[in-house]
């Protein structure tokens, strides 16, 4: 081949390929979106109506919320790159395998992770949380969801080669993203009681930087090893 | 000291010098069990506000360091598989796994047993109970991938990396939890500092662990040596047995 492209080329390329990919495939944003959506709508229902017992628990119903539809979403990160071949070319190409990898996370959460930012206010509302809690719970998101992006792409690429990875998959993210719950919904409770959640927020940026410099690494070993 | 370690290494050398151990590490195991009991449950003075009841430390605090340890254990796997590729590591994690699990389950377990009469209830969400659970998810993950996979030797370079993200994993976890809530009572030993508690006491309890370190190790040889037959059954070493 004549043309190479450099690192960050084909950084840009993978990213609007794959977001190219998620637009042509409506159901593969709009899906992680609507369950979000029904799985809150569930808790009232089942908990009773009560607006205080909504208000108090929101954070937590919202983040539970966002954490199922994260694990829903995931398998796409790699399924039907695997299945047609091109995560094999991906595999072979000359640029380090972990930033490629971190390009497919990044669209991934563009595509699942930033929408709920725009539905959460909404559920929010109608959950009666308190509306000064409402830009800590969207910043939380802002800083939480990219985490599970990252972390669930280690499961992924662990249980991409297996029939049924998704039973599997789910007990290998799921307690890893316990961290994550934990500070956002605290950060969340914290805001809605009137006090300042910056501590949480920290802590959770910490844990962001932390998983992007390590888990594209970990991701791609596990690729390498699904492929093979 | 080298050419000791690779010959350990290679599966029929390490199924021969098992097979000569296990017999001893039983002996061993059950002499310290005896008397980690003995002290433990005859010799130790009840405590003066727990009473009797206490004494499910002598089970609980070993099984909950065993459980703890093993994890890293296999950490340390995952990290020779990567780098090395060897076989016997690979049999060590996933042998090493469900004995893990097994400890945590029983540190759980005497866990609640003890915080009925004590707190009053079975279960708290507290953060070291809930930590524990969460590492009994991490093992049960482990054992969950290995059995997903059928080729075995994928399905350990797989549970390697696994491992090495949980034990990375495990400290966040640890201390995110222990924020968010506790009502456990603090370490009862620590290397540093004097121990809270009078020699009567913690002597049985690291008798105890001992003992758990050796039925770690006589488990882990007999597990190690069925999962060595099972693998290399078609070679030749197992054939002239």
């Amino acid at each position: 081949m004549s043309h190479r492209l450099s690192l960050t080329q084909a950084f840009v390329f993978l990213l609007r390929r794959d977001l190219l990919l998620a637009l042509r495939n409506r159901a593969e944003y709009a899906m992680p979106l609507l369950f979000f959506v029904l799985v809150i709508t569930l808790f009232p229902l089942a908990l009773g109506a009560s607006p205080e017992l909504l208000a108090r628990i929101a954070p937590g119903i919202v983040w539970v919320a966002a954490l199922l539809a994260a694990m829903l979403s995931l398998d796409s990160i790699f399924r039907s790159d695997f299945e047609d071949g091109s995560l094999e070319q991906i595999l072979l190409s000359a640029h380090p395998v972990a930033m490629l990898v971190l390009a497919k996370v990044c669209a991934h959460w563009l595509v699942t992770g930033l929408p709920l930012l725009l539905v959460a206010p909404l559920l929010a509302e109608m959950l009666g949380m308190p509306s000064e809690a409402q830009p800590t719970l969207l910043l939380t998101i802002l800083i939480g969801t990219p985490i599970l992006s990252l972390i669930g792409a280690i499961g992924v690429a662990l249980t991409v080669g297996l029939r049924k990875g998704g039973i599997i998959l789910s007990l290998l993210v799921l307690p890893l993203y316990v961290p994550v719950l934990i500070f956002a919904a605290s950060a969340t409770e914290t805001a809605a009681t009137g006090f300042d959640p910056s501590a949480q927020l920290y802590m959770l940026t910490a844990f962001l930087l932390f998983s992007v410099s390590l888990s594209p690494w970990a991701t791609a070993a596990a690729l390498r090893m699904s492929v093979s | 000291m080298f050419l000791w370690f690779h010959k350990l290494g290679s599966p029929p050398h390490f199924y021969r010098i098992a097979g000569k151990w296990i017999p001893w590490l039983n002996w061993i195991f059950l002499l310290l069990l005896l008397a980690g009991l003995y002290g433990g449950l005859w010799l130790a003075p009840p405590d003066y506000q727990q009473g009797e009841s206490y004494r499910i430390i002598f089970v609980h605090v070993p099984a909950a360091w065993m459980s703890l340890f093993i994890y890293v254990v296999m950490a340390v796997c995952g990290a020779v598989i990567i780098v090395w590729r060897m076989k016997l590591a690979e049999v060590v994690l996933i042998s090493s796994a469900p004995i893990g699990a097994s400890f945590t389950f029983l540190a759980l377990v005497t866990g609640s047993l003890w915080g009925k009469p004590m707190w009053g209830t079975y279960w708290v969400w507290d953060a070291r109970l809930t930590s524990e659970l969460i590492l009994l998810f991490l093992y049960l993950g482990v054992i969950g991938l290995h059995n997903a996979i059928d080729d075995k030797r994928t399905a350990a370079r797989a549970v390697a990396i696994l491992a090495l993200v949980g034990v990375v994993n495990v400290p966040i976890i640890h201390y995110s939890v222990e924020w968010w809530h506790s009502l456990h009572q603090g370490a009862s030993l620590t290397k540093f500092e004097k121990p809270s508690m009078p020699p009567s006491m913690y002597v049985p309890i690291l008798i105890m662990a001992l003992a758990f370190q050796v039925y770690y190790v006589l488990a882990l040889f007999q597990k190690c040596r069925v999962e060595l037959l099972r693998r290399e059954r078609n070679s030749k070493w197992i054939e002239e047995l």
